[in-house]
């Protein structure tokens, strides 16, 4: 715990500094946070902060003003699962660093060394309102570049600004079960449970007896030192547990799990959550859930459905929206859109992409609201932000107002105004 | 036409009274036709809609008269004796939805080993396989997509070939063999794959092709073939020489080289689609439509003056390096410059939302100033889709003849919010919101806990 108030200070330190004043007025304000909506709302930044939101808040002199009468204005959507920065093209194009293909390390893979700010994916996803993210181990599915071993290792939390990016290391440690799991774990998901069990009970053992294990008195571990001291924060319910799963038996399992251990966990993925709903909610298991994954995918997913995200939210449970797509991490407005087409509140699915993941990954305190004291990560909207059509006109991270360009931006212009060489000029 | 007097002429020494064969009936020896049966259907009369006819017009306070499953008419105050009537007033009306790339029925759910269908993927020109044979009817995804407005889909083999079979269109109803789905005069198309799949999936295994010069190489061998077989048929026709031996896979090239059989060619970036347009100039066949096509925007000026389609996601990239340099103004720019625009899903997925994929597009285009009416971008998933299938004299828009392919959105179509309420396929109800007597449940699906109340 020390270690993460020592990286949050760290945080707040590297905060660019920047002595000018931005007031955003005029706009319909999703706060996301105590105050609610306010129509006709002031946002106020300075020092890459919040500073105030309101409807009758004092702009100082000086302040430069965006007037942003007709928009709307959120929290920067937190993307609660992606590889960003992981990867730049998922197949036959070099390394993709999310993943460990052997089974050395397990628990300690962290990717944070591995992250790219100045992937194109970056600013391809922040223009359109990404502006934190888990990045994440990718699990194991069997393809050719999923993890190798059940235990795909330690996600950070980034923010997608320029500078001071790293936000939170050891956010969370990804573990896959059901049958991808078991498609790596010995072919069947019995084996998926000892598998988890028995890292568990080394990590325990390790951290009873270190003292005899660094003496050579103690058994050998199947687990490498650097795997069970990963596995040390999540023994002790400081980190949580991010388990992909699907089916409702498996679900059960991890609840008796969960309770016996006493972990943190977060379920991603959960097509059939839906049917433990209130039993999740007891043991206080979120799920991270995509509204639109209502095929029977296979045979853990055959009661996939629509209308889980609002069945979840109803009985109780935690929920973030996202279905772990990278390049499109962006269309999480959408799956969350998709969501209050069948039935969810339409407060609840902004919240489920913006403050329930910062809420979920050790982050409530400093982002996924507009709320004085934290990170400024706001979005300026033409409307409604769940819309399809609707893109952001304005992307503050940390403060910084984000130049609204991409790759793709200068692809599509150079072929709308034939810029450059003759040839492109139709 | 063509096809039935060759059949005739080939026949003529077997099958005495061929001569009498009038050139309207299909030959009796035609396999594997459609014995899709239209579902019961009455007189109905929805009223009050803003309609978007497909055919580029919004009508607003517009009704829609169906009878013996054909539009009858499309217009203002219309009446029928009898008819059920549907008030529409503030919910929107379109020509039932056409995904012309899908694996429903070849790549099922569930995606098990055995339901993997879609690739025969053991040797790069597979001509000769149908999807057809491989569908099975009672994948979840045909009723899904039903939800999401889908009338019409056209199902093709995988990407892993450079010639990897003929696909089939078909209506979007529950069927127990494919024939009782299979749109009735649909014309076969043919996919054919450039790029980095089949030199994957070959020059992994020390076989050509192994680079896209080895892919070029493979379709011209098997162009210059088709060519050859097409020659000795017309020359024994003419009397000299002997018939050749009939060939599955020259058979279905050489339909492609008479137009019988459209070609549906997976090509992701502009300079290999360029090239494929060559490829398809020295053969003297036509690429009907380009799939994914994901730099489109880079040669929209070629496809239109090919008359060649563009079947595009919205904003699909970067999962390989030909789609690396997608942009979600790809469809905008094709339609700009007058090329056929086509949204397509590829997934079951997304064929549940072709809608919002479209809606997207507009949003995208209209931040750089282009502005795309709800009645221009609706063609891109009806009337373009239904011209890229061979379909568009029967489908594909609201008027009068066609067939009563019709979906009543709950709103503005073009919307996340937006939901089919009702979906028409000849006329017959096939899908209601909500309605667990009308809606299909497939043979899978039947005894899970999902599947109570109906598709979801």
């Amino acid at each position: 715990m020390n270690r993460l108030i020592t990286l949050f200070i760290a945080v707040l330190l590297a905060l660019p500094a920047s002595a000018a004043t931005t007031a955003i007025v005029g706009a319909k304000v999703h706060t996301v946070g105590p105050q609610g909506t306010i129509e006709n709302g002031t946002v106020l930044i300075a020092d890459g902060r919040i500073i105030a939101v309101g409807a009758d808040v004092e702009i100082p002199a000086g302040a430069e003003t965006i007037d942003a009468s007709g928009k709307v204005v959120t929290p920067g959507i937190f993307s609660p699962f992606s590889q960003l920065g992981l990867v730049e093209v998922s197949s036959s194009a070099g390394p993709t660093d999310g993943a460990q293909r052997g089974d050395y390390f397990t628990a300690g893979f962290d990717v944070a060394d591995a992250y790219n700010p100045r992937s194109t994916l970056i600013a391809i996803n922040r223009i359109e309102g990404v502006t934190r993210t888990l990045v994440a181990p990718t699990p194991a599915y069997g393809g050719g570049t999923s993890s190798g071993h059940i235990l795909s290792g330690l996600a950070a939390v980034v923010n997608l600004g320029d500078a001071a990016y790293l936000d939170l290391q050891r956010a969370a440690m990804v573990v896959t079960l059901g049958e991808s799991g078991s498609g790596v774990s010995g072919g069947s998901r019995t084996d998926t449970w000892l598998t988890l069990r028995n890292a568990l009970d080394e990590a325990l053992d390790y951290r009873d007896h270190k003292g005899d294990f660094e003496r050579g008195m103690r058994r050998e571990y199947v687990h490498s030192v650097a795997d069970l001291k990963a596995l040390q924060g999540i023994v002790n319910g400081n980190t949580p547990l991010v388990v992909r799963l699907h089916r409702a038996s498996d679900i059960e399992v991890l609840i008796r799990v969960v309770d016996e251990y006493g972990l943190q966990a977060i379920i991603i993925g959960g097509e059939e959550a839906w049917l433990l709903a209130d039993e999740l909610a007891v043991a206080g298991i979120a799920v991270v859930i995509d509204p639109t994954a209502n095929l029977p995918g296979n045979f853990d997913r055959v009661n996939a459905r629509f209308g889980s995200a609002s069945i979840l939210v109803d009985a109780g449970v935690q929920v973030a929206i996202g279905d772990g797509d990278t390049h499109n991490a962006r269309n999480i407005t959408q799956l969350a859109g998709n969501a209050v087409a069948h039935g969810l509140d339409w407060d609840a699915a902004l919240r489920a992409i913006t403050l329930t993941p910062a809420e979920l990954f050790g982050m409530s305190g400093s982002a996924g609201s507009l709320e004085a004291g934290k990170a400024a990560d706001v979005v300026i909207w033409p409307g409604d932000p769940l819309e399809v059509s609707n893109f952001p006109e304005q992307v503050f991270i940390n403060g910084e107002k984000i130049p609204m360009v991409s790759r793709q931006t200068l692809l599509r212009d150079r072929y709308l105004n034939g810029e450059g060489p003759p040839a492109y000029r139709k | 036409m063509k096809k039935i007097i060759v059949a005739c002429a080939a026949g003529v020494l077997l099958f005495a009274g061929c001569e009498q064969g009038s050139e309207e009936a299909e030959p009796a020896s035609t396999p594997f036709e459609s014995r899709y049966e239209p579902l019961p259907s009455g007189t109905t009369l929805i009223t009050g809609a803003t309609v978007l006819t497909g055919a580029g017009e919004r009508l607003d306070d517009a009704d829609i008269l169906i009878e013996n499953g054909r539009i009858t008419a499309v217009g203002s105050d219309l009446g029928a004796d009898g008819a059920d009537v549907v008030d529409a007033a503030g919910k929107w009306v379109t020509p039932g939805i056409i995904d012309v790339h899908s694996h429903r029925g070849v790549y099922s759910s569930p995606g098990t080993e055995s339901h993997s269908d879609g690739n025969e993927a053991t040797s790069p020109v597979t001509a000769d396989v149908w999807a057809e044979h491989a569908v099975w009817p009672h994948d979840p995804g045909f009723p899904a997509a039903l939800a999401g407005g889908v009338t019409s889909m056209q199902i093709l083999p995988g990407s892993a070939n450079l010639i990897g079979g003929r696909g089939v269109t078909l209506k979007n109803v529950p069927g127990r063999n494919v024939m009782e789905m299979k749109f009735p005069g649909a014309p076969h198309g043919l996919k054919m794959a450039c790029g980095e799949n089949p030199k994957r999936v070959y020059g992994g295994r020390g076989q050509a092709p192994g680079t896209r010069m080895g892919n070029v190489a493979g379709y011209r061998e098997a162009w210059i073939k088709a060519a050859e077989y097409r020659d000795k048929i017309e020359a024994a026709e003419d009397g000299q020489g002997e018939m050749p031996t009939r060939d599955l896979e020259l058979e279905t090239l050489m339909g492609v080289l008479e137009g019988e059989i459209l070609v549906h060619n997976h090509c992701y970036r502009g300079d290999e689609m360029s090239i494929m347009l060559d490829v398809a100039r020295e053969f003297g066949y036509k690429v009907g439509t380009f799939h994914h096509a994901v730099e489109a925007y880079k040669i929209s000026d070629l496809l239109a003056q090919n008359d060649t389609c563009a079947a595009m996601w919205a904003d699909w990239w970067g999962f390989k390096m030909e789609a690396y340099d997608g942009i979600r103004e790809n469809i905008a720019f094709v339609d700009e410059a007058g090329a056929c625009a086509i949204v397509h899903s590829d997934s079951g997925i997304g064929i549940q939302r072709l809608n919002q994929e479209a809606a997207k597009v507009i949003g995208a285009a209209a931040r750089i100033g282009i502005d795309i009416a709800p009645e221009r971008a609706i063609r891109w998933l009806t009337a373009n889709a239904a011209k890229s299938l061979g379909i568009l004299e029967q489908t594909g828009t609201l008027e009068a003849g066609k067939m009563a392919d019709v979906v009543i959105w709950n709103r503005d179509p073009f919307s996340v919010y937006a939901r089919a309420e009702r979906v028409y396929i000849d006329g017959a109800l096939a899908y209601e919101l909500g309605n667990a007597a009308v809606n299909p449940v497939t043979d899978f699906t039947l005894g899970t806990a999902a599947s109570a109340g109906g598709a979801q």
